[in-house]
């Protein structure tokens, strides 16, 4: 589903060019959920931005094969219409936008692209009401512009709507967790679990042992120095909890 | 590399030759000789039909017009306009007043139906309105729209062809004609009220209109009466070198209420096409008129060639207490855009309003703003203006807020935004206050912001194009002026914003 080969990314620091990823590898496989760890400013969210195809970050060596497709030659939206989906760390306000209107914009723009029929809006509606049900999205939230003056977990609950909605093929969630009290993290685990299934993948980047309780990941990778510096089950992230980082910014 | 950058390379190589609706009809025209004269006021008058005091009345404008000079204050760059290489009539010739759309020129008909201009729809001639059809409108929180009539009168290069629900609005009382008719059937109203708001030497362009004004809506409201229907006029400039130059006179009588639709599309051109409109709007007790335009004619091509210079004087009198004028914009198109819709808040507690959604693309120069001149006790007014530039474009917004020493407790609001697409575009914000009362509350907010690359890439990540990305975050910006629009409007303008924005991005 996802093979990222070696790696290189840097980007523009001032007047000098600056390698935050120096080589990273792994394999993620249909059906499979990966977990990324790792210390602030390691690189976990220059990934998931480099997958989605964010701009200002230069890859200057390696590949990314998304379902066999080289998708550092793909713009963005095409990305995301080939089933692409990032949840933001930070997700991002636009002003005086509906959610309603972006979650629709979104939806017929992939359709569109796929060669699909657009939805018509009672079936956009139920698909909305269905989705922001199941996340225990208020519908008042769906008329506000998008992130705006959401708090903190609201803007995460809405992230994974979105997914829901959108269906992707492969979801990288940054902290995803981050800002959830107890009762939404247990909500937006389920509804990623919901999603689960042999055809779609996630890339779930977490500081907590925590998320991994409620969304069981196949594989734990040790993201430190631009590397991947360790792979291991679940058990791993158990040991991280406990023993911290030390270890591997010594050996990065 | 960077978005940003990229944007601007993408803005560099815009194409502008592609105006959607850049293309001619052929009618038979019958033109005045070029040039401006007593014979050519002359020739417009008796084509008109007009009694001996309008004629005097364009002759006194010229005579002032042939003294006075453009002004030069406006952050406007073109050069001089030879307005004796103009002609300044033009009419489409045609079978004597066509009663019914069937005796309207088919050519003319078809040039509408390519503008998508709804005149052919039957249902909307037929004042009936596709009902509950769910649409976008639901997502913009378009509830409590009631009103699913609209009155048509369209005007083809300078003469009504065609108007529409002329009975229904008769029953009402309301008198919603061409100008030139109102002038032959209604001239103690025309009297009354014409150049009572904008004086024929108000300024060049204003007097250069009373001068040769050829056609335009009159609209008469009578005490109580709430139009039945929403008004809505289509301008549209066809013929090659033609001035345009219209005039309308709305009067909303004591405790009355108008809303009154403009849409302009213009055909392409090679030379530029000077448009000097007049719009008087004249509330009196407790009355209100809601004044929209869309205005999207043609900016001109990548090298700024060819567009509309578009030099219009619009102002409503708040005559009455307690009246209110409302004035809302979306400009999109002309290559020169000077235009300044304004309030006169005479009458006390009378209340003006500007809302306004200026966009500039291209080599588009924009000189923009309102004047809320308040004389009344209690008077408010209220000022919301949202510039987008792109590509190469100037928007300046110049506005004027003004209290007399009678105008106790005047309040006024304003609130100028400015969003820059690219780097090689320009925002003024030009705010003029002047107040000889010190119970004046008078507040300005101003912001000059980037499209971020953050909110476009937020919204490419979901899928949805670049292009869209940048007009779903524009319409954004602009969503509280965007709901100001009759619904009727509001979907047009949606759509306005994403063609003037094309070629802004990839
Ligand atoms: N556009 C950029 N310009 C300059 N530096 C950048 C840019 N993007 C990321 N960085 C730097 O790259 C490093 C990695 O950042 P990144 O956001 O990927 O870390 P992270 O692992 O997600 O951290 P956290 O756990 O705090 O979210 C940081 O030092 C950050 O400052
Ligand atoms: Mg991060």
């Amino acid at each position: 589903m996802l093979n990222i080969k070696n790696l290189h990314v840097s980007v523009e620091d001032g007047d000098h060019s600056r390698e935050i990823l120096k080589g990273l590898s792994f394999h993620l496989k249909p059906g499979e959920v990966h977990a990324i760890m790792g210390p602030n400013g390691s690189g976990k969210s220059t990934l998931g931005n480099v997958i989605a195809g964010k701009d200002g970050y230069e890859v200057t060596e390696g590949e990314i094969l998304f379902a066999g497709e080289d998708v550092l030659e793909m713009e963005p939206e095409e990305r995301a219409a080939a089933g692409l989906f990032l949840a933001f760390q930070y997700p991002v306000e636009v002003p005086g936008v509906a959610t309603m209107t972006f979650l629709k914009a979104a939806m017929n723009s992939q359709r569109e692209a796929r060669g699909e029929e657009k939805l018509t809006t009672p079936q956009f509606m139920k698909l909305v009401k269905d989705a922001s049900e199941m996340l225990g999205v208020r519908s008042e939230m769906l008329k506000r512009p998008i992130n705006v003056g959401f708090s903190g977990g609201e803007k995460k609950r809405n992230e994974i709507m979105q997914m829901a909605l959108l269906q992707p093929k492969l979801a990288v969630l940054d902290e995803t967790d981050s800002g959830l009290d107890i009762d939404a993290l247990r909500i937006v685990s389920e509804g990623v679990n919901a999603l689960r299934g042999p055809n779609r993948s996630f890339l779930v980047i977490t500081h907590y042992q925590r998320l991994l309780d409620y969304i069981k990941p196949d594989q734990v990778h040790v993201l430190a120095g631009g590397r991947i510096v360790r792979s291991g089950g679940p058990e791993l992230a158990t040991e991280l909890e406990e023993r911290g980082y030390a270890e591997f910014l010594e050996t990065a | 590399m960077p978005a940003v950058q990229e944007t601007i390379d993408q803005v560099a190589a815009i194409d502008v030759d592609k105006y959607k609706y850049g293309f001619v009809t052929d009618i038979e025209t019958e033109k005045a000789p070029k040039g401006l004269s007593e014979e050519v006021i002359a020739f417009i008058s008796a084509k008109k039909g007009e009694p001996e005091w309008m004629l005097e009345w364009r002759l006194k404008a010229y005579e002032r017009w042939k003294t006075m000079k453009e002004p030069d204050w406006a952050a406007l760059e073109y050069p001089p306009i030879k307005y004796n290489e103009l002609y300044y009539y033009a009419a489409p010739k045609m079978a004597d007043n066509p009663k019914s759309l069937d005796e309207v020129d088919p050519e003319l008909l078809r040039t509408y139906e390519k503008l998508g201009i709804p005149l052919k729809e039957q249902e909307i001639l037929a004042g009936v309105r596709k009902a509950g059809e769910p649409s976008d409108l639901d997502e913009m929180g378009g509830e409590g729209y009631t009103s699913g009539k609209v009155a048509v009168d369209a005007v083809f290069d300078s003469v009504s062809v065609v108007t529409t629900f002329k009975a229904e609005l008769a029953k009402a009382g309301v008198i919603f004609c061409p100008i030139s008719e109102a002038i032959r059937e209604h001239p103690e109203l025309v009297k009354k009220y014409l150049g009572s708001v904008i004086s024929p030497a108000d300024n060049v362009f204003a007097t250069l209109n009373a001068a040769v004004f050829t056609d335009g809506s009159f609209v008469y409201i009578p005490p109580g009466v709430r139009c039945p229907m929403e008004l809505s006029t289509y301008f549209r400039i066809n013929e090659q070198n033609t001035g345009q130059f219209e005039r309308t006179l709305i009067i909303a009588d004591k405790g009355s209420y108008v809303s009154y639709l403009e849409g302009c599309t213009a055909p392409m051109r090679d030379e530029n096409q000077l448009h000097a409109a007049c719009v008087e709007l004249i509330a009196l007790d407790d009355a209100e008129i809601k004044y929209s335009t869309v205005q999207n004619w043609y900016p001109g091509d990548a090298e700024g060639k060819g567009g509309i210079y578009n030099f219009v004087t619009k102002r409503g009198d708040c005559r009455g207490d307690r009246s209110k004028i409302s004035w809302t914009q979306l400009e999109t198109g002309s290559a020169i855009t000077w235009k300044y819709p304004s309030v006169i808040l005479r009458g006390d507690d009378s209340r003006g309003e500007f809302y306004s959604i200026a966009i500039s693309n291209g080599r588009q120069q924009i000189d923009s703003g309102t004047k809320m001149i308040h004389l009344g006790k209690n008077t408010s007014s209220r000022i919301i203006s949202k510039g987008i530039s792109a590509g190469r474009s100037s928007n300046t917004y110049r506005g004027l807020v003004q209290a007399s020493g009678r105008a106790k407790n005047a309040r006024n609001f304003t609130q100028c935004d400015s969003l820059l697409i690219g780097d090689k575009c320009a925002a003024i914000t030009i705010p003029y206050v002047e107040t000889k009362t010190g119970t004046a509350q008078f507040e300005h907010e101003a912001t000059t912001s980037k499209i971020s690359d953050d909110q476009l890439f937020y919204a490419r990540s979901r899928g949805i194009g670049e292009e869209e990305a940048v007009a779903l975050i524009v319409s954004g910006f602009v969503q509280d002026v965007l709901q100001q629009l009759p619904m009727e409007f509001a979907v047009e303008a949606k759509a306005l914003i994403s063609v003037s924005l094309e070629g802004s991005v990839g």
